[in-house]
């Protein structure tokens, strides 16, 4: 061994408080913390908590801004179209579903064409889809960060979330080519898109955070996943339009219990103005997303202090 | 002067029984105990599944900021659990601990780099990884290519990396932390020794910075030569606290249930088969005892005895020693023997030896399998 007893340093090691205050040069300000008599950090058994701790999670934004980056980064590593991928998914699906439910089963669509009508529900689905896949199974895949470093959990299945929306920005670009093709006219209606795409994500996200912690302790889920989301998609008015419920049917607002109902078909309001937005199913909608999204957060943090041990 | 850690009675159970105590406990290296042979009895002792046990229990200690602190101990001691608790991945089902420092931890190089991405690209997502901040990273990203000696791979992806390039640029990103306590579990035992040795004068000037270190580490040198002080679990409890030097001599000389030899004398169960079986294995010192408890620099040997019952076969010894980690440290074929190597053995009891020289191991457990 190239190291022997006899060089030990500890000798020549200078009393510690004195190097301590010469290092704050390089120690970040927290250092005073120090001196107070409170710690920094308290480590003991708690009971589950349900808190979410905002500071504990904003204190570590730049690690969520690079681990979507590295998601996005990694997608489309060694691929020859790169990032044209986020495009081409929806648009190549659409395509198809022109073909079929539109010129051959001749589905009905609002009066829209249909694969401009196809792909407004595409667009927040593949959104949708593919963040709660990644996200599903985020905490599993990152299964050798959370057993080696210390971060709030929740920031992975978050960051799987921001990575779709990058994705989901790129494929918007397209349907704005489309609507300059079919001449679409905007209305005010554009102005609720914001706050549609902030109920996509939060219902990825409640979907996701719910699914990345259950998968860790049951490997079903990344089983069950793809399944679950295909029964999802058919359960959503993505290639046919809502309307072909009943309008004055007294139990449509149960559509709702699927948010993704209120989104896309507020989606295609928002978008070609083709008819009134229809609150009721979007404010169920809505409802239905966050309760999911606090339902979702209390299990993480119930099963999140195990996450280490079992995954 | 106030302590910067202070753990009072932790204690971690474990529940599951999937991964147990018992498990490993076989290969868990004994200096010179003595196994079966031809590895046929590697019985994977899988636990008995109704589990709940406790990784640590009743550790408590106080740590003065400045400090360079050694744990060791045996394989399961509960030392890596030790350091994940401390780091808050896992939480302890007893005890209380007060940290007043920023705390880094290192328990295994390169957490978090991804293959596709580039040597840059992964500068900047493990640095996010460990705690540090963009700007930070981007203000030592020259000296941490720099420490790696990879200038010229610095926009391959890592993937392409040979394994030791991979090891320097995860390490020289961890060894650019600088947080008020250091946590590093064994990750100096990979590398090439150059290097490695660049490693722990890095992290030695870490400690005489003032900085906390906590340092697992199965190189007793290391242990001596950089901390001042030295913790030693043993089955989930801290068994000694104490001078380095001190600390380290009681862990390699815990000889309790080490054995220098194992024998069979009835034949109907030893290891073997029709052909042979085994008669005995021990370990000689220098002088010829048995025993199990052996410095570094003395020369020692090892004995096989074994049973020969068809008189037409041609029979092979083949020694291995592992080290603590159950690595393979070296293996000793019969094959260079020259009066009997190839030769029909005749039915009857044989006994090779295997000469180990002196100074050719570090300090450290070993365990033999013939
Ligand atoms: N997640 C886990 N679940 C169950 N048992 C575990 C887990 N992690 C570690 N253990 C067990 O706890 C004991 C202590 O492990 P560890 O702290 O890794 O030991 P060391 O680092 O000292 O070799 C071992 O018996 C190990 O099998
Ligand atoms: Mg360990």
């Amino acid at each position: 061994m190239h190291l022997t007893p006899t060089e030990r340093a500890d000798a020549s090691r200078p009393a510690a408080p004195a190097q301590l205050s010469d290092a704050t040069e390089a120690i970040t300000p927290q250092t005073n913390t120090n001196l107070s008599a409170k710690p920094l950090v308290v480590i003991e058994p708690r009971a589950a908590q349900f808190d979410i701790n905002l500071r504990d999670l904003w204190s570590y934004h730049e690690l969520f801004y690079f681990l979507t980056w590295r998601d996005v980064k990694v997608r489309y590593k060694q691929t020859l179209l790169g990032v044209l991928w986020a495009i081409l998914q929806p648009l190549m699906m659409m395509l198809i579903f022109a073909l079929f439910f539109g010129k051959l089963v001749g589905v009905p669509s609002d009066g829209i064409p249909y694969p401009l009508f196809a792909f407004a529900g595409l667009l927040p689905w593949t959104f949708f889809s593919t963040a709660v896949n990644t996200s599903g199974n985020s905490l599993v895949n990152n299964a050798n960060l959370i057993t080696k470093v210390y971060f709030p959990r929740l920031i992975v299945p978050i960051a799987s979330i921001g990575a779709g929306l990058i994705d989901f920005a790129i494929s918007f670009a397209v349907l704005g080519g489309l609507m300059v093709y079919y001449r679409v006219h905007l209305t005010w209606g554009i102005l609720l898109l914001p706050l549609l795409v902030l109920l996509q994500a939060t219902l990825a996200l409640g979907v996701g955070v719910l699914t990345s912690a259950l998968n860790i302790k049951y490997r079903d889920i990344r089983h069950a996943l793809p399944f679950l989301i295909q029964v999802w998609f058919f359960a959503s008015p993505i290639i046919y339009p809502a309307s072909m419920m009943p309008e004055r049917w007294r139990w449509r607002w149960l559509l709702g219990l699927n948010p993704m109902t209120g989104i896309i078909e507020g989606f295609r309001v928002a978008l070609f103005g083709h008819k009134e937005f229809d609150w009721v199913l979007i404010a169920t909608s809505a409802v239905t997303t966050l309760a999911l999204l606090a339902y979702a957060l209390v299990t993480f943090r119930r099963m999140e202090k195990g996450f280490a041990d079992i995954i | 002067m106030r302590p910067i850690i202070k753990a009072s009675a932790i204690g971690k159970e474990y529940r599951i029984g999937v991964r147990s105590t018992s498990q490993g406990s076989l290969r868990e290296a004994l200096a010179g105990a003595v196994r079966a042979p031809l590895r046929w009895a590697r019985r994977r002792g899988e636990g008995d599944s109704a589990g709940a046990f406790w990784a640590l229990k009743d550790v408590g200690f106080e740590i003065q900021p400045g400090e360079a602190i050694g744990i060791i101990g045996r394989n399961g001691a509960g030392k890596s659990t030790l350091l994940k608790i401390l780091s808050r991945i896992t939480e302890p089902t007893e005890g209380r601990i007060e940290l007043y420092g920023r705390i880094a931890s290192l328990l295994e190089v390169g957490t978090g780099f991804h293959p596709e991405l580039t040597g840059r690209e992964n500068i900047f997502l493990n640095g996010a990884i460990l705690g540090m901040k963009r700007a930070e990273i981007a203000r030592k990203f020259d000296e941490i290519v720099a420490f790696a000696e990879i200038e010229k791979f610095i926009d391959t992806p890592v993937k392409r990396y040979s394994s030791g390039m991979y090891v320097r640029l995860a390490f020289a990103v961890a060894a650019h932390l600088e947080p008020e306590i250091l946590i590093v579990d064994e990750v100096l035992a990979v590398g090439d020794v150059a290097f490695q040795k660049k490693c722990l004068g890095q992290m030695s000037s870490v400690a005489q910075q003032g900085r906390t270190v906590l340092l697992v580490s199965h190189n007793m040198a290391a242990i001596k030569w950089m901390c001042s002080r030295a913790l030693l679990l043993h089955q989930g409890r801290l068994v000694e606290e104490g001078s380095p030097a001190q600390v380290v001599n009681s862990y390699l000389w815990a000889g309790r249930n080490n054995r220098a030899e194992a024998s069979w004398d009835d034949l109907s169960d030893a290891p073997g088969n029709e052909v042979f079986r085994l008669r005995g294995v021990r370990v000689r010192n220098a002088a010829g005892d048995v025993t199990s408890e052996l410095t570094a620099q003395e020369s020692f040997s090892i004995e096989v005895d074994y049973q020969n019952f068809s008189p037409v076969v041609s029979l092979g010894a083949t020694v291995v020693l592992y080290n603590e980690e159950g690595v393979c440290v070296f293996s000793s074929l019969s094959n260079r023997e020259t009066q009997w190597h190839g030769r029909v053995f005749p039915a009857g009891v044989f006994r090779s030896t295997c000469r180990v020289p002196g100074h050719l191991l570090p300090e450290g457990r070993f365990s033999v399998t013939g």
